[in-house]
């Protein structure tokens, strides 16, 4: 590493370094090299499966056989066709599109707005159903999940998209109304007291001065709730077993990762991986702070 | 702020209680019924019978087997993962060499913090599909690496004695990049005047990591404790999708013996809600376990 010729530089610069100092920067030289190795070696463990998957997405299945780790010998695209159409990766991001988008929407609302009325208004019964939402936050979804069949299935939702959407919000909503009750309630009061002393009503309050107001931590939850929502398993699998063109993205994959081992087709897997990823880590590298801020507060909790 | 408050509260409240109830609350006190019957399913009767389930699954090998299997994770897991994570957090946020401003992460660490966090933000399914293809015995990443150095290459996923271990490693994986942020995120706000000035005394790297950042970071690594404990004990889908629990059994966790019973060949619905109602336990006793075992004298910065 380029920073290994640097103490003497930083000594000099410094001067009047003294002995205990010196040795502590001894000490620094060489931590710093094994530490520099480990943290290169971390983040090639990270890269490499998926540098990996990316160029075995443009590989014939013979190279992918005979050479795990050599390079590609053309751009296949076909591969990527053949995972967008013939497996019909395709359909089933357009299915988690559609119903991601409405649970998030249904999610950030109904979060929102009990929020909004657990933080800012005070009537009997408040505290009790507050900890009735934060309380879903410690349960375990398997407990749930053989009566959360029959649920469904009696609501006649068993195989539909509105019933995911439903889920998927009242899953949710624990973590969303915790974070978004804590935001509203550092929203200065004065602003509110000031526009219901000037007539306006509690609802245009609400969607006309708190909402803008709360607009950083919405979009801090939303991300988090997209993410969790764009990769959730279980619920779908359970919920949308079945009718497969009316699958979610995860449970599509699933399936062609099991499939694939007998057709032998994994040039159309490692594509379907890819098209997977790439839109998460456009998301991702774009929204980085927002991400990382917003799972790092969902998981603390 | 009294007038007219009510309409409010009611069309902003009633609404998100309802889903909640019926799709959260109702479905949880369900299980707790549904565990102490013998419903078998779709449309057969269910007749009450006490405490059988749970007997039953006392003298159930497999649960046991699959339980054994979550106690490792239980330890392994939230050890390797923290450890790493306090390690990387540790460089990227104060390995760096000390200059004017003091103390600082190494080179490249916002680099280094967007790349490890990446496999967090991938999908449960896509991590699983990816590692499976990884240990494919023939053309996979791992044994490619094996035969260039010239060591044996084994069929990783479908070798009894390796099978649980390799998922293990995925779990690893997937989870150290959180920590690495959320420790990192934690030690950001410890003012930095607290190193400059052990560092005058001439404490070293470890004396100031053991004494001072990580009794500061406590709070954060309880955190970070009672969730990876919470991941042990499911580990449900990483299992499913890699091994489902074989090779023999051999990689089997309780979640993986939840869904079979319930979703499986036979729809054993009240078997499987009282083993949902024994993880439900085994999760709620490990949290209290773990506030308890790590409650240490809070540290009042400033």
């Amino acid at each position: 590493m380029t920073t290994l010729d640097k103490p003497s530089g930083v000594a000099a610069d410094r001067g009047r370094a003294a002995g205990a100092d010196r040795a502590v920067r001894r000490d620094l030289g060489v931590v710093n090299a094994l530490s520099h190795g480990f943290l290169l070696f971390w983040g090639a463990l990270t890269v490499l499966p998926l540098l990996w998957m990316f160029l075995s997405s443009f590989k014939s299945n013979a190279e992918i056989l005979a050479d795990p780790w050599g390079l590609p010998g053309e751009l296949r695209f076909d591969n990527w066709a053949r995972a967008w159409t013939t497996a019909h990766i395709g359909r089933y991001f357009l299915n988690s599109a559609i119903v991601v988008t409405g649970s998030v929407a249904l999610t950030m609302l109904m979060g929102a707005t009990a929020a909004y009325v657990f933080a800012r208004y005070e009537f009997r019964g408040r505290q009790l159903a507050y900890y009735l939402f934060v309380g879903g936050l410690m349960f375990p979804v398997f407990l749930a999940l053989v009566p959360l069949f029959f649920v469904v299935r009696n609501a006649g939702l068993f195989g539909t998209w509105t019933g995911l959407v439903l889920v998927y919000a009242a899953y949710s909503l624990p973590f969303t109304v915790f974070f978004l009750t804590a935001f509203f309630r550092t929203l200065p009061t004065s602003v509110a007291e000031a526009a219901l002393v000037d007539g306006c009503g509690h609802f245009r309050l609400f969607f006309r001065v708190m909402l803008p107001m709360a607009r950083p931590g919405m979009i801090s939850v939303a991300i988090f709730n997209f993410l969790s929502h764009w990769n959730q398993f279980l619920l779908p699998q359970v919920l949308l077993q079945g009718d497969d063109s009316k699958w979610m993205l995860a449970q599509g994959l699933a399936a062609l990762s099991v499939s694939q081992g007998y057709a032998g087709d994994y040039a159309q897997l490692f594509a379907g991986l890819t098209i997977a990823v790439l839109p998460v880590l456009l998301v991702y590298v774009a929204f980085q702070r927002q991400v990382q801020s917003g799972l790092t507060a969902g998981q603390l909790k | 702020m009294k007038h007219g408050k009510y309409p409010l509260i009611v069309t902003f409240l009633v609404p998100p209680l309802l889903l909640y109830v019926v799709f959260v609350v109702s479905p949880y006190l369900q299980a707790f019924q549904i565990s102490t019957t013998d419903w078998l399913g779709y449309s057969a009767e269910a007749n009450p019978v006490g405490l059988a389930n749970f007997r039953a699954m006392w003298h159930d090998e497999y649960v046991w087997n699959a339980l054994k299997n979550n106690a490792i994770l239980l330890v392994v897991l939230p050890v390797l993962t923290i450890v790493f994570g306090l390690f990387f957090a540790t460089m990227l946020s104060m390995g760096g060499r000390r200059g004017r401003a003091g103390v600082t992460g190494v080179r490249g660490s916002a680099f280094y913090r967007t790349v490890y966090f990446f496999p967090q933000v991938l999908s449960v399914v896509i991590i699983a599909a990816l590692w499976k293809e990884v240990y494919q015995p023939n053309a996979g990443l791992l044994n490619g690496i094996m035969r260039a150095v010239g060591l044996p290459a084994p069929p990783w996923l479908g070798d009894p004695r390796f099978a649980f271990w390799c998922v293990l490693a995925v779990m690893v994986w997937a989870n150290v990049g959180f920590y690495v942020v959320l420790f990192g995120a934690a030690m950001s706000a410890i003012p930095r005047e607290i190193y400059e000035a052990v560092l005058l005394d001439g404490a070293s790297r470890w004396a100031t990591l053991r004494r001072i950042t990580i009794p500061l970071l406590w709070d954060t690594v309880q955190v970070a404790w009672i969730y990876l404990a919470i991941a042990a004990l499911d580990g449900f889908i990483l299992v499913q999708l890699m091994t489902n629990g074989g090779p023999n059994f051999s990689s089997d966790v309780i979640g993986v013996r939840l869904y079979d019973t319930a979703f499986g060949s036979e729809t054993k619905f009240g078997y499987a809600s009282a083993i949902g109602v024994v993880m439900f336990f085994l999760t709620l006793s490990v949290a209290v376990l773990a506030l308890r075992v790590g409650r240490r004298e809070r540290i009042e910065l400033s």
